[in-house]
């Protein structure tokens, strides 16, 4: 009776002893556990990649909102983000310059696309909504080139829904498919949301650059763009 | 007799209270974890949709300082508020060799939430509620660990 109780009392001692490291590894566990649970729901509209959940991953690799209109790579040191309206002549121009700095800054820049229809444009809407059709085909940047490159055409037009559709075609959309998405409320949704999260973070006009987060206030011609990518990447090489 | 009554009548509650200190340190240091947690995977995710309406929100999740060498800012609070928790428990199950540590990690958490307020304030002249959580949960935790008497 007596090793019985020694045993026991041994017992709650040990116990004892291990319980923080219990409660510890169960919280450990619990932070991981959630924490991959929730990026599973968050990522779980995207296409997915095949390779399936594997530890932890990194910036690169994790997959992204499939309606983000990026280009260049995640890690980039600089990311330039533009609120633009597709019927809005500066926003043509200020996207050829924002074209070749990426050009230039290969690697090392991404580009962000953000829908910002303003009233005033009559085909700004359709415009938008035309690109993000083209995007759920996976081919969001090459209706952007399109729209910007013959922005003169069809925004005079009094449908330009007609040009969208050539340019779907010309660039190798199901244009029946795109027609579709153009009117669905899902894809104008998006655009709407864009734009709402644009007015939060205060945009007004169009275009609204933000490098590395911050709202561009100096104009945008290509100089004072690069001067101001120099100076992003500059305290990183230094660092 | 009366002075073996006072004694036990004193230390209990002496030692009780400075657990119980402890255990609230971990408890806070939870809510911490949770919200680092959340904003890490968020920002894993690329998502600024967690900012909601908040003004400015994406500027900071958005910013040059929502990563240090590559590897999000947020993941670092993860690793002090885990690593506060443990610290916590194991102070609060009478280990006393990690109280030390415990209000050393706390310092240097309360410094470096004033500079990311900093930056938040003066930099990016923008605010993320959830950073803005991060930094009152460290500034409560610093304010426990000064106000209540723990043993050291």
């Amino acid at each position: 009776v007596i090793r019985v109780a020694a045993d026991a009392r041994e017992f709650s001692a040990s116990m004892k002893r291990f319980l923080p490291f219990l409660i510890i590894s169960a919280v450990g566990l619990l932070t991981i556990g959630s924490a991959v649970e929730f990026y599973r729901v968050k990522t779980r509209l995207a296409p997915a990649p095949a390779g399936g959940p594997g530890g932890t991953p990194t910036p690169a690799e994790a997959p992204e909102d499939p309606f983000l209109h990026a280009r260049g790579p995640r890690n980039a040191p600089v990311t330039l983000e533009i609120y633009g309206d597709f019927q809005c002549p500066s926003c043509a121009l200020v996207s050829q310059a924002i074209d070749d700095l990426q050009k230039q800054y290969e690697g090392k820049m991404r580009i962000i696309f953000h829908e910002y229809p303003l009233e005033m444009h009559k085909h700004a809407m359709e415009a938008a909504l035309a690109a993000e059709a083209a995007a759920v085909q996976g081919k969001f940047w090459e209706m952007h080139e399109m729209l910007y490159r013959y922005q003169s055409v069809w925004a005079e037009a009094t449908t330009a829904n007609f040009f969208f559709e050539s340019y779907a075609e010309s660039i190798g959309l199901d244009v029946a498919r795109f027609r579709a998405d153009r009117t669905a409320p899902d894809v104008r949704a998006r655009v709407i949301a864009d734009a709402t999260v644009g007015n939060s973070r205060g945009v007004k006009n169009t275009p609204t650059i933000f490098i590395n987060g911050i709202e561009l206030r100096t104009g945008f011609t290509k100089d004072k763009l690069q001067a101001t990518i120099e100076a992003a990447l500059a305290p990183k090489k230094t660092s | 007799m009366a002075s073996k009554s006072k004694h036990f009548a004193d230390s209990p509650p002496a030692r009780v209270r400075s657990s119980a200190v402890y255990w609230i340190v971990a408890v806070v240091a939870l809510l911490g974890l949770a919200d680092a947690t959340f904003l890490t995977v968020a920002h894993l995710t690329g998502d600024d949709a967690v900012c909601g309406s908040f003004a400015g929100c994406s500027t900071v999740l958005g910013s040059a300082y929502a990563t240090i060498k590559g590897i999000p800012t947020a993941a670092f609070g993860v690793m002090a508020y885990f690593t506060l928790f443990s610290a916590a428990v194991l102070a609060a199950f009478g280990y006393t060799r990690v109280r030390k540590f415990l209000f050393a990690l706390v310092a240097a958490m309360f410094i470096a939430a004033l500079y990311f307020l900093y930056l938040q304030a003066f930099v990016l002249h923008a605010f993320c509620p959830f950073c803005l959580f991060s930094a009152a949960m460290t500034f409560l935790l610093a304010g426990i660990l000064v106000a209540l008497p723990a043993d050291r």
